[in-house]
């Protein structure tokens, strides 16, 4: 058997892939989650809720109305996205003149409504959701096999990363959005109607979360718990990448994907705590996040 | 029409939340003259400024441009109706390159100067456009700061203490360019504490105190009126 440093060649692509697909959703959830927090100032605890959404509705989708998995990747997060805007319209737009806690609360409000709710209806055991028969079967590379729907996800998810920090680094849209993060009442005053913008953005951002849960469906099964389980882990890469970096949030999401591979073949006991120890170690080296930009 | 009101402000009470800080101003600003604020830290004037823009808690009373009420208007509509606003702190956005900030502030009306008319007025932000906004220097991030709303086609420009903090040969710069933009046609209300800067520029002159307009002076009387002004003014 081939072995690199002592460790299967198998087992060490095996879970590398593993943790670029996991480091894939880190980063499209971490993005949406450093969007909103750049524009709104609001940790979205609602980002896991809304990924979970997002599986359910294209599994509804397919279960009651036949619609397959390509046209859900685009309704879904239409769904997810039109909920975010309702509920930044309702509710969150309230609370801008208060304490940032409060955004945070009452989105963590809404991730428990949410998932009692579909706990409630669904139950905790997963539903499967088949894979698109143009993804099934896979790939030998040589020296592993890759299933073909786990490669299309990582570059779903690559194009979609990097598409939105074009849009928002390399556009005029982009521009506003910059700017109206760092000083929105005088955008506002050159005659840009900021709150429009906070609403798109918020929706913008959740969606993302609902595109994440449409490609996850078929890996992880679509199950009312399982944003709660992913959302710990991908607060702390926002954390490690810096709070409302674009660029951190995918390169962290990605690495740190990786690194809870690389930990699982090397010290598998470690692999659930490794995020942790890193946001630790960053916390204490460089508080403002390996990307962010002290306050 | 050069007696026709451009900006008017009647009876202008202006807070910040629980606190009151115009008390009941009145002002006119005519097609094409050039006015100032003057008065000390804290009279009002920047309120004076931030009240037309909208940017106050609350205020009553009545802003008019061109016959049009501005109070009871959403905040972005105001900039739609041709009014560029220079904040005191300049609002250079560190995220944005210099061209980026250059043509942030969105077209208004037909008419705004070319990218090319704007560098002939402020050579120094000529071939700098990839350079962070924030990385200018004092005068370069005014000259900027000025500079983008003049793409927009705003006839009426709120200047807030555009020489602050800059060494005087960049006051010199500016006020050339405050004096180009007056002989385009541009009208402007401007808060000046530097009051030998106001002289060279302004054709009127109102004098802040304490949330209230307390005097008008025009510019070919100010010499008869130094001492006054030196009371107002405490220098």
């Amino acid at each position: 058997m081939v072995t690199l440093f002592g460790i299967p060649a198998q087992a060490l692509f095996g879970q590398l892939l593993l943790g670029l697909i996991n480091g894939s959703f880190y980063a499209l959830l971490s993005l949406g989650l450093a969007v909103i927090f750049g524009m709104l100032n609001v940790i979205n605890f609602a980002h896991g809720a809304f990924y979970m959404v997002g599986a359910f509705t294209a599994w509804l989708m397919l279960q009651h109305l036949g619609i397959g998995y390509w046209p859900a990747l685009l309704l879904a997060p239409l769904v997810v996205g039109l909920l975010g805007i309702v509920l930044e319209k309702t509710m969150l737009s309230r609370l801008y003149k208060l304490d940032h806690l409060y955004g945070l609360l009452l989105t963590f409000g809404v991730a428990l409504m949410l998932e009692g709710g579909f706990r409630h209806w669904f139950g905790v055991s997963g539903m499967p959701y088949p894979i698109p028969a143009e993804l099934r079967g896979g790939q030998n590379l040589g020296f592993m096999f890759l299933p073909n729907y786990r490669g299309w996800v990582v570059i779903a998810s690559l194009v979609v990363c990097l598409g939105t920090w074009y849009a928002i680094e390399r556009t005029r849209l982009g521009a506003y959005l910059r700017a109206a993060t760092e000083n929105p009442v005088l955008v506002q005053a050159f005659g840009i109607n900021v709150p429009v913008m906070v609403t798109a953005t918020y929706g913008f951002g959740v969606a993302l979360a609902g595109l994440a849960g449409v490609l996850a469906a078929p890996i992880y099964q679509v199950n009312p718990l399982m944003g709660s389980n992913l959302i710990v882990i991908v607060f702390a890469v926002v954390v490690i990448g810096g709070m409302g970096s674009i660029l951190g949030a995918i390169v962290t999401g990605l690495g740190l994907g990786l690194l809870e591979g690389l930990t699982k073949v090397v010290y598998p006991e470690a692999s659930s705590i490794v995020v942790f120890v890193i946001m630790a170690i960053v916390l204490l080296i460089k508080p403002a996040g390996l990307f962010g930009r002290e306050r | 029409m050069p007696d026709a009101a451009m900006l008017e402000i009647v009876d202008l009470h202006a807070f910040y939340g629980e606190s009151h800080v115009l008390h009941g101003i009145g002002l006119e600003v005519r097609q094409g003259e050039v006015v100032t604020l003057l008065g000390r830290n804290g009279a009002g004037k920047t309120t004076t400024l931030r009240a037309v823009m909208g940017i106050v808690g609350k205020r009553t009373g009545s802003i008019r441009l061109r016959g049009t009420e501005l109070i009871g208007m959403a905040q972005h509509r105001v900039a739609r109706l041709g009014i560029g606003y220079v904040p005191e702190e300049r609002g250079i956005f560190s995220s944005l390159s210099v061209d980026e900030n250059l043509t942030l502030p969105p077209v208004v009306k037909p008419g705004g100067m070319t990218l090319a008319q704007i560098h002939e007025l402020f050579p120094n932000l000529a071939g700098r456009g990839s350079t962070q906004g924030t990385r200018l220097s004092g005068g370069e991030q005014q000259m900027l700061a000025v500079a983008r709303i003049l793409r927009t086609g705003a006839d009426l420009i709120l200047l807030d203490e555009p020489t602050e903090g800059l060494a005087p040969v960049i006051i010199e710069q500016i006020g050339r360019a405050v004096r180009a933009l007056k002989r385009r046609g541009f009208t402007i209300l401007m808060v000046e504490q530097n009051f030998r800067f106001a002289a060279t520029i302004a054709d009127r002159h109102y004098v802040m105190e304490e949330g209230h307009v307390v005097d008008m002076i025009p510019n070919d009387r100010l010499a008869e009126n130094t001492g006054k002004l030196h009371a107002y003014l405490g220098v």
